[in-house]
């Protein structure tokens, strides 16, 4: 184990869940403990799901062109419940002109299709040890 | 003595054959002695010599991998029984593949005006993509479609919508296909109110409405109400469109989305086909007459890269159709035995890295689409790992299929590719391998059953899984990905203008504000009247579209009737 806990997203209506699953499976592979919310959250549900499950990190796949929208109110939301040293990264079909955008409102790493797993297992180890995981 | 009895064969009257064979050895003695002593020189590559769906490859295939192979049982001509080389009997050198691109973004207005663009690209169907409120039954203003408005396809919220998509297309001169499937009935009334309000006459409108269900389930994720009454909407434009709308194929049962989710080419084969014959079961249970409704049933499947057993996959789905149409549920009619199917490049195969690279692996996909014949096709630009599609990259992915088309030569005859050693025997294990699922999904109820066992979850789960396994292990390269990888310079992309939801918003509180109140009211009764006997609801739609009933009004009076799906979540 870990001891780093993630929570893997799926906001709005988009139903592809190919790489949520995909990175929900290698991030549990390498030891991590992982929560899949499932799909259609609205950003409340997984800001909920993230403070009681108390998660190092929330993870967002949006490949509905969505993710400014859905970045931003759950950013919002897990300030305004203080919550705000959660991690929080995302993957999907995101433009590099939105990556930056994304950056500002203080998101981690996006992963785009095509995306190692193993990059992405490794990008949170060392964030997350960077930080501190929250329960440690 | 070898040398006279050699004389002897070749006096015979088969001398060519038979002489040819007398001197070849059998190819497992070829594999021990030549073959071995080859790859002792060169050693084979460190490759994964299997296709996509783990079908082991050998180095080679010869006439003794067709032992048994009858031509007229497996092949037949082409548009006859059992269909593998086609389902018409000129193909490609009567009319070539529909080149049909999907698109949709942003306002009606917007589309409206990228289809007349594709319309005088030469494209000769159009195809539109809806947006995410809109397949999932909600109006633009409603508090889910935030911030998904017009993103991922074109909002049409009403008949008002539907109108200005379709302002200057003639209804009954272009067909038009529309991908939508949880709230299809709606839609598709809308789309005949239309045309009915431009006078045309519906036994002349054509198209192709996705309308499957089932794959959504399965695959795609987009339905509402739980399954059964799902299925009952379906079976309920089996039984209206063929005597209303009889041109429209009301239904397109679809692998595409299948394998997106990640499945591979046997279980995408496999799960549509399964997902089709359970709505033939379903529309006999209803009492309707097979040779009625049959011919009206389309297809859509993937093209992902393995090339041939692409091209294998649509030449079986051919071949087990048209025998389980026959053998299995006594259709008797030829049209109804017709897998007809339209085709597109797979999405999941792009890659966000060296973006100009998909454009290669589109021009493959879609060769193998052309080679396995089927009717209709749409190639990915290569920009969509990225974003909607440019107007240009559009374009081009509508140029690579007229080169194609006109430069190739593959179009000049018939399934050129029958009778290769290696492509009838990946044909026969696709089929193979699709009865034994067909057989699993038995086992487990059906396939209503096996979705809420989350058996399809699970299978593809799997299999998208591993894939990405070989890819990260870099047992499978991906160019670009995990090889011969380089730092891009970034392609322009395709912005959506935040300002739809505006428009899309005046529009309809337009619509809510001027239409007859009393009409819409009674319409929106009448739905839930037939939603509520189980009588056929597609009248009672085509009321509420001419009364201008919001989508998300008609799919809240079905919310209410039938409930809403929520599936056990499964990673």
């Amino acid at each position: 184990m870990t001891g780093i806990r993630v929570l893997i997203a799926k906001p709005g209506l988009d139903g592809h869940d190919r790489g949520a699953k995909v990175i929900a499976r290698a991030l549990r592979d390498s030891g991590m403990e992982v929560i899949y919310t499932g799909l259609r959250q609205t950003a409340d549900m997984i800001v909920s799901a993230a403070i009681q499950e108390d998660v190092d990190a929330v993870g967002l796949s949006v490949l509905s062109g969505a993710h400014m929208h859905y970045f931003r109110e759950v950013v919002a939301g897990l300030k305004a419940r203080g919550a705000d040293d959660v991690l929080v990264f995302g993957g999907g079909i995101v433009p590099d002109e939105d990556r930056a955008a994304l950056v500002e409102l203080g998101v981690g790493e996006i992963f785009t299709p095509g995306a190692n797993t193993a990059d992405v297992v490794a990008y949170l180890t060392t964030a997350i040890q960077a930080r501190g995981s929250r329960r440690l | 003595m070898a040398r006279s009895s050699r004389q002897v064969v070749a006096s015979s009257g088969s001398c060519a054959h038979r002489a040819y064979n007398a001197g070849m050895k059998p190819k497992e003695a070829w594999l021990a002695e030549e073959y071995r002593e080859a790859s002792e020189r060169v050693a084979e590559r460190d490759a994964p010599f299997e296709t996509l769906s783990q079908i082991p490859v050998a180095p080679l295939y010869t006439h003794e991998d067709m032992e048994g192979f009858d031509p007229s049982d497996k092949l037949g001509y082409p548009g006859s029984f059992p269909f593998t080389r086609g389902v018409q009997t000129s193909m490609y050198r009567g009319r070539l593949w529909t080149m049909r691109m999907f698109a949709g973004f942003g306002t009606a207005e917007q589309t409206n005006e990228r289809f007349h663009k594709l319309l005088a690209a030469g494209q000769n169907g159009l195809s539109t993509a809806f947006d995410l409120p809109t397949l999932m039954g909600y109006d633009s203003d409603h508090p889910m479609a935030l911030g998904e408005v017009g993103k991922c396809g074109v909002a049409v919220a009403s008949l008002a919508d539907m109108e200005v998509l379709f302002d200057g297309i003639d209804p009954e001169a272009i067909t038009t296909s529309m991908t939508i499937n949880s709230p299809a009935n709606a839609i598709w009334a809308m789309y005949l109110a239309m045309a009915q309000r431009k006078g045309a006459d519906l036994a002349k409108v054509g198209g192709t409405l996705q309308n499957d269900i089932l794959k959504e389930f399965i695959a795609q994720k987009e339905y509402i109400f739980p399954p059964a009454p799902s299925v009952g909407l379906v079976i309920d434009t089996f039984e209206w469109g063929p005597r209303v709308a009889p041109r429209f194929n009301f239904i397109s049962v679809s692998g595409y989305h299948i394998g997106e989710a990640g499945s591979n080419a046997v279980q995408e084969l496999a799960f549509t086909l399964a997902d089709g014959l359970h709505y033939v079961r379903r529309a006999l249970e209803r009492g309707l007459d097979i040779d009625e409704f049959a011919p009206r049933i389309s297809f859509f499947f993937n093209v992902h890269n393995d090339f041939f057993e692409e091209i294998a996959k649509f030449r079986a789905a051919r071949r087990i159709w048209a025998h389980q149409m026959r053998d299995v549920f006594g259709a008797k009619d030829p049209r109804s035995w017709m897998l007809r199917t339209h085709a597109q490049t797979a999405g999941v195969s792009l890659t966000a890295q060296q973006p100009l690279v998909n454009v290669a692996r589109v021009a493959v996909q879609a060769l193998a689409g052309v080679l396995g014949g089927t009717n209709s096709l749409h190639t990915d630009a290569f920009d969509e790992a990225l974003a909607l599609p440019t107007e240009e990259a559009a374009t081009l992915a509508l140029r690579t299929q007229q080169v194609i088309a006109h430069e190739s030569g593959v179009a000049s005859t018939i399934d050129p590719l029958a009778g290769s050693y290696f492509l009838e025997h990946l044909t026969d294990e696709m089929e193979r391998r699709t009865l034994e699922y067909f057989e699993q999904i038995d086992a487990l109820g059906g396939v209503e059953d096996a979705i809420e066992a989350g058996f399809f979850a699970r299978e593809i789960g799997d299999a998208s899984w591993l894939q990405q396994r070989e890819i990260d292990g870099r047992r499978r390269l991906v160019v670009g990905v995990n090889a011969f990888e380089q730092a891009d310079a970034g392609v322009p992309i395709q912005l959506v203008d935040p300002a739809v939801v505006d428009v899309q918003q005046r529009r309809l509180s337009a619509v809510r504000s001027e239409r007859d109140g009393a009409e819409a009211e009674a319409a929106l009764g009448a739905l839930r009247d037939a939603a509520v006997s189980g009588a056929n609801t597609m009248p009672a739609f085509l009321r509420c579209a001419h009364a201008m009933c919001t989508l998300g009004e008609q799919m809240d009076v079905l919310r209410q009737v039938y409930g809403v799906y929520q599936e056990p979540v499964l990673i």
